[in-house]
C-alpha cells in the first residue's frame, strides 16, 4: 500500500538488522499513515518485537531510517507496553504512581498531571483502586495500568507488543474493546504486535503479515470494518472473509 | 501463640539437656555450673553495671562498623552494578578478600590504624562493607531488564534510572547484604575485643571470665552475645518484611 509521503506518520526505508550474522531484516520498507493502527503478525522469531523495539529507539538497527514526519525518535513523544505486564510496572510505586511517573519526568505541574490520570481513568472506567500497588491488582487490571500510563504521556506513537498474550480470554475481550474505544477516540498512530489473528483483524486499520526470517511483508492487509466492533463484528461476512484471505497468506507463505 | 511453642520448647529442652549433663557430671563443676548458677552470675553482672556497659560497648563498636560499611558498600556496589563490566573486572579482588578470614587482618590492621579502638572499627568495617557491596552490586546486575527499558522510553536519563529503577531492583539483594553485613561486623567486634587490647566490650569479658574460672559469667556473657546476634538478625529481617513489601510478588 502505498501512502503519500504527507500522511505517513512513520516511514521506514531500507531497515537492516542482523543477530550474530544471521539478518533478521534486510532492506525492510513501511509507512504508517497517521492515525492508523497497524497489527503486525507473523510467526515466532520473525522479528515483530525487533522491528518495534527499533522502531521505539530500544534496539540500534544496523542500517536504514526510521522517521517521524521526518523526525528521529528520540524526538518524538512515544508510549510502549510490555507483553510482560510484572516486570514493566514498578511494584514498590502504588498503580497511580506508575502512571504518574512520566509525567513528572515531564516536568508537568501537578494539576495536569491530576487531569490526566482522572481522564484516563474515566475513558477506561477504572473500578479498582488505584491507589493499590500493582501485585495486589488482577493481571488484566495491571495490563491496563501499563496502558494508561502508556498513554499518559499523550504519545504521538504507541507500541504495543503482544499486550494480551499473558491474560485469559474473558479478560483480552473486554481489554480489547477498551484498547479500540480510547485508542480509535485520541487517534494516536499505533503500532500492535499479535500472535492472535482475530485480535490483530479486530483492532487494525491495517493487517501487516510477516514471513519467517529473513523478512518481508507476505501480504499488506486493509481491514476497513466499522468502528466500534464488539464481539459481533467477529461474525460479520467481511471479517470473516479478511479472515480467510489471511489464512490462505498464511498457509502459502508464512508456513511454507 | 503457636508459633512461639516451639522455639520455648527447644529452649527448655536445651536447658534441661545441660542440667542433666550437670547431674551426670559430664564436665568438671568449674568448667560446666549448673544453669541456675550461670544465670545468677550473669544477672549479678548485669545489675553491677559490668555486663550491661560491655554489651553497649559491642552494640556501640556493631553499629559504628556497620554505618561505615554500608556507607561505602551500598553506593559503590550500586555504581559498579550499574557497570557491570567494571564490577566483572574487581570482582576476583572482591571475592577474594571477602573469603579471606577478617581474623588474618588483624596484624595488617594493627599497622595500619595502631592497637586502638580504630582498628577494631576498621576490621569489622571492612568486612562488612564487601560483603553489602557484593550484594549490591549483584542486586543491580540482576534488575529486571524490561523495568529499566520502560523507564528509559518514559524518558528517564542515566542518573534517574538508577535513582528510580536500579537502586530499587537491588533494594530486597541490599537489605540481604545489610543483614549479613551487621551479623558478620559483631563477630569481627568480638573477636577483636578479644585479642585487640580491650578493657571492654563482650569478648574481652568473655575471655576475661574464662582466665578467672568465672565460668557461669563467661556462658552468660556467651548467651548475651548470641542474644545480640539473633536480635540483629531478626531487627533486620523485620526492616526486610516493612521496606520491601514487593518483593517475591
Ligand atoms: N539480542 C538478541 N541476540 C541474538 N538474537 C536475537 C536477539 N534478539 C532477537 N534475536 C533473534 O532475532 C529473531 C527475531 O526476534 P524477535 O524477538 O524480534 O521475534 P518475534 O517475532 O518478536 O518473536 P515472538 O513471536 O516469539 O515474540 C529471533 O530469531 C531471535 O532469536
Ligand atoms: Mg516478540
Amino acid at each position: 500500500m502505498s501512502i503519500p509521503p504527507r500522511q505517513a506518520a512513520i516511514s521506514i526505508r531500507g531497515l537492516r538488522k542482523a543477530f550474530g550474522g544471521q539478518p533478521v531484516y534486510s532492506g525492510f520498507d513501511l509507512d504508517v499513515r497517521r492515525g492508523d493502527i497497524l497489527a503486525i503478525f507473523g510467526p515466532n522469531g520473525c522479528g515483530k518485537s525487533t522491528l518495534i523495539n527499533m522502531a521505539a529507539g530500544l534496539l540500534a538497527t544496523d542500517g536504514g531510517t526510521i522517521l517521524y514526519d521526518g523526525r528521529d525518535v528520540a524526538d518524538v513523544r512515544v508510549g510502549y507496553v510490555f507483553q510482560n505486564y510484572r516486570e514493566a510496572l514498578f511494584p514498590w510505586r502504588r498503580a497511580a504512581d506508575n502512571i504518574r511517573y512520566p509525567l513528572r519526568l515531564m516536568g508537568l505541574p501537578k494539576p495536569e498531571i491530576e487531569r490526566r490520570l482522572e481522564r484516563l481513568a474515566t475513558s477506561f472506567r477504572v473500578r479498582f483502586d488505584l491507589h493499590r500497588y500493582p501485585y495486589e491488582l488482577s493481571g488484566g487490571q495491571q495490563q491496563l495500568v501499563s496502558i494508561m500510563r502508556a498513554l499518559a504521556v499523550e504519545p504521538e506513537v504507541l507500541f504495543l507488543d503482544e499486550p494480551f498474550s499473558a491474560l485469559d480470554y474473558e479478560t483480552t475481550l473486554s481489554l480489547r474493546d477498551l484498547l479500540q474505544a480510547v485508542l480509535k477516540e485520541i487517534g494516536v498512530t499505533t503500532l500492535l504486535v499479535s500472535h492472535d489473528l482475530e485480535e490483530s483483524i479486530v483492532l487494525a486499520d491495517r493487517l501487516l503479515m510477516l514471513t519467517r526470517r529473513p523478512t518481508t511483508v507476505a501480504d499488506d492487509v486493509p481491514v476497513a470494518l466499522p468502528w466500534p466492533r464488539g464481539t459481533a463484528a467477529l461474525s460479520s461476512p467481511d471479517f470473516v472473509a479478511i479472515k480467510a484471505r489471511c489464512l490462505d497468506v498464511f498457509q502459502a507463505a508464512v508456513a511454507a | 501463640m503457636k508459633t512461639l511453642a516451639a522455639p520455648v520448647a527447644g529452649a527448655v529442652g536445651f536447658i534441661l539437656l545441660w542440667q542433666v549433663a550437670v547431674w551426670l557430671r559430664v564436665a568438671d563443676p568449674i568448667l560446666l555450673p549448673p544453669p541456675a548458677e550461670a544465670f545468677t552470675d550473669t544477672w549479678a553482672a548485669l545489675v553491677r553495671g559490668t555486663l550491661a556497659l560491655d554489651t553497649w560497648r559491642t552494640v556501640q563498636r556493631t553499629m559504628l562498623s556497620f554505618l561505615i560499611a554500608t556507607a561505602i558498600g551500598v553506593p559503590l556496589g550500586v555504581a559498579l552494578g550499574a557497570k557491570e563490566s567494571v564490577y566483572r573486572s574487581v570482582e576476583f579482588v572482591v571475592d577474594f578478600f571477602r573469603s579471606t578470614p577478617a581474623s588474618a587482618m588483624f596484624p595488617l590492621f594493627i599497622v595500619l590504624f595502631g592497637p586502638g579502638e580504630s582498628t577494631k572499627i576498621a576490621v569489622a568495617a571492612f568486612g562488612a562493607a564487601l560483603v553489602i557491596l557484593f550484594n549490591a552490586a549483584y542486586g543491580v546486575i540482576n534488575a529486571r531488564r524490561t523495568r529499566v527499558l520502560a523507564a528509559r522510553i518514559m524518558g528517564a536519563s542515566g542518573p534517574r534510572i538508577m535513582a528510580d529503577v536500579l537502586v530499587w531492583e537491588a533494594l530486597p539483594q541490599i537489605l540481604v547484604g545489610m543483614r549479613a553485613g551487621v551479623s558478620l561486623a559483631l563477630v569481627i567486634v568480638v573477636v577483636a575485643e578479644m585479642f585487640i587490647g580491650s578493657t571492654d566490650g563482650l569478648g574481652h569479658r568473655v575471655i576475661n571470665a574464662q582466665m578467672l574460672f568465672e565460668s557461669g559469667l563467661m556462658y552468660g556473657t556467651i548467651f548475651v552475645a548470641g542474644a545480640l546476634g539473633y536480635a540483629l538478625n531478626l531487627l533486620f529481617l523485620l526492616i526486610e518484611k516493612r521496606f520491601v513489601h514487593w518483593a517475591g510478588r
